[in-house]
């Protein structure tokens, strides 16, 4: 009796603290995501499998023939992560053909967990277009067998070109780039960066969205010390915005 | 004392304060004012505040908070920026569990209802309000502070639920709508006194109109979207305010999903069909079409004037993409034109409650400050504001800045005859019951139109059985049932509902246990007694 009175204690005393236990302070932002394409072009490994689409899915070539607010379904892989909140996640993801922006595709925190890079997805939603930005909305996805990380795709000679919007979303990357301008958003380090690059005497604007690359990796520290006249190399999103607006993902500057 | 009493008394010792531990955090204790504002201690207070995306407002901020800490240099202000309100509503909800939230944050009065859900979270204005020396123009505030009386009253009434006042007014506007003149007029329209729904959407009808070559007839251009709308919470509202249909009431009853709704919806669907219609939501930014000649009414902010018009100061289409136009400003379309009803809306300010009673005082002295003259005509000049005192409203700084409307950037034409039109308009405002919920129910009602715009545009059939799932959707989506609403008590306690089966179990186990140590205890000294017997 005395055993089994010192058991039941002993087990109230652990659910008491179970009871108290308190819930972890949740981040006041978003976590930013690790700039996940920093990868040097010549280390990304490439597609790990041949690139076959099931039954019912698109090819690129079909999505983007696709009309808008049509329903697509297309075959996927995650490159990078911009955001969750309240079951929501926006997501950058290409395949061997071309890119697919995913904006605010239904998703779980414990899914969102596991759409790392590479990771390769089937999504369901609506092909749309956002001031320019085609992207496909209110989808859902299911996880599915296979890997892909994109290699970067040089668009140097692109730029100014109508051909550069074939490429929309796809990992990119630009070469000798000048630093015209730098600018946080509302003046607000923390937030989303601002920079204007200067090539072949034409001006184009890019970003460092604060929610792919936060303050605390070091694309966003490095592009918030470029200055004016400096010459970069850059990588990143080929997003749209009234135009090209490329989400930076890494930068070199030049020796 | 036998060793076993001993071991009874201890384990209680041990349990009772996991026990008392156990009960909880009542959150803060209600604040009351301080006798007197202790200028030998220093204080850290942060503030939480929005911007347009516009830098100037950052600017105005950064000079209070350093021309407020002269005056107080004891008191150091840490502002943090959001260009969205509902960031902020998120991250404040997020730091209520944590004890965390800001000092002083700018919100809406919908949020704050939310707030007042944890126990003292926001501390009550009433008594600081007419404190003799903390107090709006109180004996020893260090600045000209507007005094009672005059914050223009149905806006302070605005921050007034749940039996107390809640924050302060910071800046107030409405919805205006930006139009195209040029094109209206191309199209043999003449703009009426007052913009109805009716002419609206005969115009954005006629706009789509196409070439053979399949360009817009209005434009020449391959895009064209005649009417878009920047807030659909808004747009649902102010239709059923002026249709007589119901939203809410002060009890908190969500009335929106009525006959009326449908019949709005049925009308926009149309619309949408006929390609007249889109959303921010769907499209993007009325400006950027606006300003490129691709919309001719644009619903949005008077708070957003300054983006709107081919010279407008701020824009984020490339200037070959800009067309020369003529902008007109008018109130919103109505149902009534003798009638006219709009929202009244702008940003106003709280201050959260602290431990520290003079952490508080020192918040009430800033939030005060931001409705300095200097303060008010400064902010109100960087977009469609208008001040939130007469004391501002009624200056011959203001006065004069009214008056140079389109003389250069900083008195663009577009900007102030927004202002213009709310200040006419004053009387015509409206505001949706606040409680807790109500942020909710907005978010609702935006959602109605956004669905079935999208719908439409997806070729999907809008009917009365698609009208009877949306409106479930939708009630369910935003937990509208009852099942995931609350009321606020004067206190502001939580209702936390029954407990859930995990704790009952606890709570059973631990009276279980209680009772076998009594039972052991009563035996053990039944025993001993007839030992001695």
């Amino acid at each position: 009796m005395k055993k089994f009175l010192a058991m039941l204690l002993t087990l109230c005393m652990v659910l008491a603290f179970a009871g108290c236990a308190q819930k972890a302070p949740e981040a006041t932002e978003a976590p930013a995501q690790e700039a996940t394409t920093e990868t040097p072009a010549e280390e990304t490994p490439a597609a790990t499998e041949e690139d076959v689409k099931s039954e019912g899915v698109m090819t690129y070539a079909e999505y983007v023939a696709a009309e808008l607010e049509s329903q697509v379904t297309v075959e996927t892989y995650v490159q990078a992560k911009q955001s969750w909140w309240e079951d929501k996640a926006t997501v950058y993801s290409q395949d061997k053909d071309g890119a697919y922006f995913l904006y605010n595709m239904a998703c779980s925190q414990e899914d969102y967990d596991k759409l790392v890079p590479g990771t390769k997805i089937k999504v369901t939603g609506y092909k749309s277009e956002w001031s320019g930005e085609i992207e496909i909305i209110d989808a859902t996805f299911e996880i599915e067998g296979g890997s892909f990380i994109a290699v970067p795709f040089d668009a140097t000679e692109l730029l100014g070109k109508d051909e550069l919007i074939d490429h929309q979303n796809q990992l990119v990357s630009f070469k000798g780039l000048t630093v015209e301008k730098v600018a946080y958003k509302n003046d607000q380090p923390g937030d989303d960066i601002y920079v204007t690059f200067g090539y072949n005497g034409a001006s184009y604007d890019f970003c460092v969205e604060s929610y792919l690359t936060g303050p605390d990796t070091e694309v966003y520290s490095t592009v918030g010390a470029l200055e004016e006249g400096d010459v970069v190399d850059v990588e990143g999103f080929l997003y749209w915005y009234e135009g090209v607006n490329t989400h930076i993902t890494a930068v070199t500057v030049a020796q | 004392m036998n060793k076993k009493l001993i071991c009874l008394i201890l384990s209680l010792c041990m349990l009772l304060p996991l026990l008392a531990g156990c009960h909880g955090s009542r959150g803060l204790r209600e604040f009351a004012v301080p006798e007197e504002f202790d200028t030998n201690r220093d204080y850290e207070i942060t503030f939480w505040a929005k911007n347009d995306t516009n830098k100037t407002q950052t600017h105005i901020y950064q000079k209070a908070i350093a021309e407020f800490q002269a005056l107080y240099p004891n008191i150091r202000v840490n502002l943090r920026l959001y260009t969205d309100y509902g960031k902020i509503y998120n991250d404040v909800i997020t730091n209520i569990s944590t004890n965390t939230t800001p000092n002083v944050c700018i919100t809406y009065p919908d949020h704050i209802a939310t707030y007042l859900t944890g126990t003292n979270v926001v501390a009550p204005l009433d008594e600081l309000l007419d404190h003799p020396r903390y107090g709006l123009g109180g004996s020893d505030v260090r600045f000209t502070s507007p005094r009672s009386g005059e914050i223009i009253p149905s806006f302070l009434n605005e921050c007034s639920f749940a039996g107390h006042c809640y924050a302060l007014p910071f800046m107030r506007s409405t919805e205006a709508c930006y139009i195209n003149k040029t094109y209206v007029e191309a199209m043999g329209y003449t703009l009426p006194d007052t913009l109805t729904w009716d002419f609206v959407w005969e115009v954005a009808d006629a706009a789509t109109k196409k070439n053979a070559d399949g360009t817009f007839a209005v434009n020449g251009q391959k895009v064209m979207i005649p009417f878009i709308y920047k807030s659909t919470d808004n747009m649902m509202i102010q239709l059923l305010r002026q249709s007589g249909g119901g939203y809410s009431n002060d009890q908190g009853e969500v009335l929106l999903f009525n006959d009326t709704t449908k019949e709005l919806l049925y009308t926009i669907a149309k619309h949408v069909k006929k390609g007249s219609f889109s959303t921010f939501k769907i499209s993007s930014y009325p400006a950027n079409f606006l300003n490129a000649g691709q919309c001719i009414f644009a619903i949005d902010s008077t708070a957003g004037a300054t983006w709107m018009g081919t010279h407008a100061p701020l824009s984020d289409i490339s200037a070959d993409k800009l067309v020369e136009f003529e902008t007109s400003v008018m109130p919103i379309p109505q149902f009534d034109p003798d009638h006219p009803q709009m929202i009244s809306q702008g940003p106003s300010v709280c201050v959260f409650n602290k431990g520290d009673p003079q952490e508080v005082l020192a918040s009430w002295l800033f939030t005060q400050y931001l409705l300095t003259n200097d303060v008010q005509i400064a902010y109100s000049e960087t977009e469609g504001y208008v001040p939130v005192t007469s004391m501002a409203q009624d200056s011959d700084e203001y006065i004069d800045y009214l008056s140079r409307e389109g003389q250069d950037v900083a008195h663009y034409d577009v900007k102030i005859k927004a202002v213009k039109m709310l200040l006419a308009n004053s009387d015509n405002t409206f505001v949706t019951p606040v409680y807790n919920g109500s942020a909710s129910l907005r978010d609702a009602a935006g959602q109605l139109i956004e669905n079935v715009t999208k719908s439409v545009r997806r070729k999907e059939t809008v009917d009365d059985a698609y009208m009877d799932k949306l409106f479930a959707d939708v009630t369910s989506l935003y937990r509208l049932d009852g099942a995931g609403r609350e009321s606020i008590s004067a206190e502001g306690a939580e209702d936390l509902g029954p407990l859930p089966g995990p704790s009952k179990a606890l709570l059973l186990s631990l009276c279980a246990a209680w009772a076998l140590i009594g039972a052991y205890t009563l035996r053990d000294a039944a025993k001993k007694r007839n030992k001695r017997v």
